[in-house]
């Protein structure tokens, strides 16, 4: 029999293994994919999978060379960053109002704001591609940024939200009776309170904007291609170069993943949605 | 200058009515303040003065300036809240200064105006701290440099010291009605305390279920409640009341049968009818002890609550209605004894059928 200290070190053990399992199972697929990044397309076929080999930039250079890595970096940076402020304008306003002049409708509007997320995205490819090829925005960065902007709206209004809703009303009826109008009251009273919140949905937004790929693949080719699109393309068509796909993968992923990692502590209060303060 | 006059004055949220129809007027200087029992719309009618809440119908004006659509902003009002409400990221310099900055005042004069509050305040040290460095006490003091440094023409203040220890909450009671003294400002000031109500104010307003109950100086009320509620709200310990009957009419005065065994005549010039129900009040300082013979009304004690200056004994006459007695400080009542009392006729209180002050025939200085 097992005293009661062991069977808890035990336990402690145990979850601490599960927990370290999970975690590297996790990994494992990115941990591959970097390191494959780094084998000649030989050695990434090879079986039994290598672990040791000798190391090769040769795939990096070789998609530098013809792709032009730096101009798909450049349009999903645009994309984000444009789809994100973009974003904010309309949704610290719509979360303002929402949060601080509360109607009887707000929780209803919310609830449906969200529910549009639930829509498969493919059920509306044919009209909005036929919008964006009428309107000549096919290939184009604004259509991508006009979409990431609507597709995000709802998340982003609700991560406001539910920061604005943890600021006492009285800050900003103290604003108001100091003599600031509504503009004033955002800008220099509520947006400076709610900066790590709105920071939080900085972040987000750019996440999902940076690895969005439905709506790139399906709307652009080679002007306006973000890195998804770069990916992408080197899938399927010469045949299937691991390689090199795991290198441009690696290329496409490594920007928003060092972003995150700098800045992971805003971004686990934003996915908290407010709740842990 | 700064006169306030409401008349019918009305609020209602999703079809209950908050505030129902009040008139009241405000004269430059006073320091008035609204007390009451939770939810009796004291916070809503100041935050209508205020233009936080929208009035529903009614009229607000200001030194003859109607008010009653404007926005907060341009009402030149300055409010104190409960919570301090302090700007969080902004030093408390930057705190007292920005209605003057949005205002576009000149920088000397802002400075000028935030020394000079800082200095009233003594806040000068904490100038450049921000609000989560400060207590309790010095936020709610930074809150109310905020309003000064404006010189509005009323100060609004929203249960301000409620948040604070009990202490503290007599101390910045003190610093508020130096305050007002030393700033001739009008003041207007909403609490459920009625300990800060009578200490502070030139004027209470006793509100209850959205009604004005009585308006008056604060001894005014306590001496000549005009009805059951104010009666019961204002003192500590409460006002005890006794049931009873008009058992006789005189010309200058009825008799009153108590419930609790005992029939007194009491100055009332009142219109009372015999048999009519009627509550006789009285205050813990008016009854006194007796020896048995000389008692007009028999009781049992119950627990004594003593302070040191003063003790409250807690009887309860044979008809179970519960009075206190406030004697001295060094006397003790025991428990479960019977006592006799007698009765200050002159400041009994008498309210008839309706809960209505009846008029006393004799009315003392306020």
């Amino acid at each position: 029999m097992l005293t009661l200290k062991q069977s808890r070190r035990l336990t402690t053990w145990l979850v601490g293994l599960a927990a370290w399992s999970v975690a590297l199972l996790l990994f494992f697929p990115i941990f591959w994919m970097l390191l494959t990044s780094f084998k000649t397309e030989i050695d990434a076929f090879a079986t039994p999978p290598q672990f040791f080999f000798v190391p090769t930039l040769d795939n990096y250079l070789h998609i530098q060379e013809r792709s032009g890595y730096f101009k798909y970096a450049w349009n999903s940076v645009t994309i984000a960053f444009g789809a994100t402020g973009l974003g904010l304008l309309f949704a610290i306003p719509a979360a303002y109002s929402m949060a601080f002049f509360e109607t009887r409708r707000t929780r209803g509007t919310l609830l449906w704001m969200l529910s549009t997320k639930m829509l498969p995205a493919v059920g509306v490819l044919v009209p909005i591609y036929l919008l964006a090829k009428s309107l000549g925005l096919l290939d184009t960065r604004l259509v991508l940024v006009l979409i990431y902007t609507l597709i995000n709206m709802p998340i982003m209004v609700w991560m406001v939200y539910t920061y604005f809703k943890d600021i006492p009303r009285e800050i900003l009826e103290a604003s108001r009776m100091d003599g600031a109008g509504t503009l004033q009251e955002i800008v220099r009273v509520l947006l400076p309170i709610s900066k790590g919140g709105i920071a939080s949905t900085v972040l987000l937004s750019l996440i999902l904007c940076w690895n969005e790929a439905f709506w790139s693949l399906n709307l652009t080719s080679a002007k306006a291609a973000p890195l998804t699109a770069l990916i992408a393309s080197y899938s399927s068509p010469e045949g299937l170069f691991w390689a090199k796909l795991s290198a441009v993968s690696t290329l496409a992923c490594a920007p928003i993943l060092i972003f995150g990692w700098i800045s992971q502590k805003q971004l686990v209060r934003g996915l908290s949605f407010g709740a842990v303060k | 200058m700064a006169d306030l006059k409401i008349r019918n004055l009305q609020k209602g949220f999703d079809g209950h009515a908050i505030i129902q129809g009040i008139d009241l007027d405000i004269r430059n200087r006073e320091f008035v303040v609204f007390v009451g029992p939770s939810g009796c719309g004291k916070s809503t009618l100041l935050r209508l003065i205020a233009g936080l809440e929208e009035v529903s119908s009614g009229s607000i004006e200001l030194d003859g300036r109607e008010i009653t659509d404007e926005s907060p902003a341009r009402r030149d009002l300055a409010m104190v809240f409960q919570t301090y409400a302090l700007y969080p990221h902004m030093t408390v310099r930057k705190n007292m200064s920005f209605a003057l900055d949005l205002a576009g005042t000149d920088k000397q004069e802002v400075e000028r105006k935030v020394s000079e509050a800082a200095r009233i305040l003594e806040l000068e040290p904490l100038l450049e701290r921000k609000p989560r460095q400060l207590s309790g006490g010095q936020r709610q003091r930074v809150a109310i440099g905020r309003a000064i440094v404006r010189n509005p023409k009323i100060f609004l203040f929203d249960e301000p010291l409620s948040n604070l220890d009990a202490a503290l909450r007599v101390q910045m009671r003190l610093e508020l009605a130096r305050l007002h003294k030393e700033l001739q400002a009008t003041m207007i000031y909403v609490t459920h305390d009625q300990v800060e109500a009578m200490t502070l104010a030139d004027k209470v307003v006793v509100l209850n279920g959205g009604r004005i109950e009585q308006v008056g100086s604060p001894l005014e009320l306590y001496n000549h409640p005009a009805n059951l509620f104010v009666a019961g709200f204002l003192g500590t310990p409460k006002m005890g009341f006794l049931r009873g009957r008009v058992s006789a009419l005189h010309a200058d005065g009825c008799e009153v049968a108590l419930d609790a065994g005992c029939t007194l005549r009491l100055p009332a010039a009142g219109t009372l009818d015999v048999g009519s129900p009627v509550t006789l009040g009285i205050r813990p300082e008016h009854l006194h002890r007796a020896p048995p013979e000389q008692a007009q009304l028999m009781v049992g004690t119950d627990v004594s609550e003593r302070l040191g200056s003063d003790t409250y004994c807690h009887v309860r006459t044979d008809s179970e209605e519960n009075l206190t007695l406030r004697v001295r400080g060094d006397f003790t009542c025991g428990y479960g004894e019977r006592i006799g009392l007698t009765l200050d006729l002159d400041h009994c209180h008498l309210f008839d059928a309706d809960g209505l002050a009846v008029a006393r025939a004799v009315r003392q200085a306020a």
